[in-house]
């Protein structure tokens, strides 16, 4: 999918800019680029490095940990295939927890424990079980209250409050993802 | 309001390790090691959209097709230079971060349009990628109807985000 949109990207823009005369613009625009790459790699490189540090503290007493388990108890009624204290919760949980401090790096190694356990559940094994896709559900919303990187660019083009997009993102992603949960409740009943 | 936000989060952070009797320099030094792994594994995808994205942008075969489709925008009141954004949001998250920074270059982060993006960016996930990377790794072939209610969330969040901002802002 991403190999393909890659190549769209580029011969669509080099031919239309071919057919259009607007060839020189391209041309100053692949070296602009890759300045606009440098700043932002190290930009972001600067800010994940103090999230992932502060994080890290957060783990190490025993925080995340704490939240997962008052997690667990939501995740009884999202996730009811799940049996009880099935070790699958704590992986959702902190997996849950780690995206909602936008620290994706931690959230996906979790994610995949996560994945590897509701596949030890799972009767066919090449078929997506009802709670996978709903834990994905809940990932590919995005339930997030720190985006770290979209921050992090805010800081880098000089915003005056770069966190004042928070309260608008927290609402949207928090409506994207119950709007998700319906929608893979209704399909989950439809395909039963 | 939103200032307090994150220092509060690190002070907090920073009071309950230091009650429970953490090094907490050391813990901090740590995980902020791993930024480096993080940054080498982003960094050719990011080098590969932003060039490609910026080339497409720059091409101005977008504007030919987003005036097009002008009259359906306006009914969304979805600014036409955040269309883009919204279509590519699902499908490569460091392509729609590139279309972020050049929003945020050209029309400025507190500008109407930088917050939108920025929300759109920061409130939904990359939908193709989490299925692929997920689902990959367990040997999932069968996806039965995840896109669907992935892509259904992912419409609601850049609505939603719309929603949201015209009302903050």
């Amino acid at each position: 999918m991403i190999n393909k949109l890659w190549i769209f990207f580029l011969l669509s823009g080099i031919l239309y800019a071919f057919f259009t005369g607007n060839m020189e613009v391209i041309n100053k625009e692949i070296t602009a680029s890759l300045n606009t790459v440098f700043t932002m790699c190290t930009q972001i490189f600067v800010v994940m490095a103090l999230w992932l540090g502060i994080m890290r503290i957060a783990k190490d007493a025993g925080l995340l940990d704490m939240l997962s388990r008052k997690l667990s108890k939501v995740l009884k009624v999202i996730f009811p295939e799940i049996p009880e204290n099935h070790e699958s919760f704590s992986f959702i949980a902190s997996n849950i927890i780690a995206n909602f401090f936008g620290l994706g790096s931690a959230a996906t190694p979790f994610g995949l424990k996560a994945m590897k356990s509701l596949q030890t559940l799972n009767q066919k094994k090449d078929t997506a079980s009802r709670s996978m896709i709903t834990f994905l559900v809940i990932n590919t919303s995005g339930l997030t209250i720190v985006p770290t990187t979209v921050i992090s660019l805010r800081m880098l083009h000089k915003s005056a409050n770069p966190t004042d997009i928070l309260i608008p993102t927290i609402l949207a992603t928090v409506c994207a993802t119950i709007a998700g949960l319906i929608m893979d409740r209704i399909l989950a009943r439809r395909s039963r | 309001m939103s200032s307090f936000f994150i220092p509060m989060l690190i002070f907090l952070v920073i009071l309950y390790a230091s009650l429970k009797k953490i090094n907490v320099y050391d813990s901090f030094t740590e995980g902020s090691t791993e930024s480096f792994g993080m940054i080498l594994k982003l960094f050719p995808s990011m080098l590969a959209m932003i060039v490609a994205v910026n080339v497409f942008l720059k091409s101005g075969i977008l504007e030919a097709f987003i005036s097009l489709i002008e009259p359906i925008l306006k009914l969304l009141y979805l600014p036409s230079e955040v269309l883009p954004m919204a279509i590519i949001r699902p499908i490569s998250g460091s392509s729609s971060l590139a279309i972020l920074n050049n929003i945020l270059t050209n029309h400025g982060p507190d500008s109407f349009l930088g917050r939108l993006a920025s929300v759109m960016q920061g409130s939904t996930d990359t939908t193709f990628y989490v299925l692929t990377l997920y689902f990959g790794s367990v040997g999932i072939k069968k996806i039965r109807y995840s896109l669907w209610a992935g892509l259904f969330a992912d419409l609601i969040g850049i609505l939603s985000s719309i929603l949201f901002v015209h009302l903050f802002f």
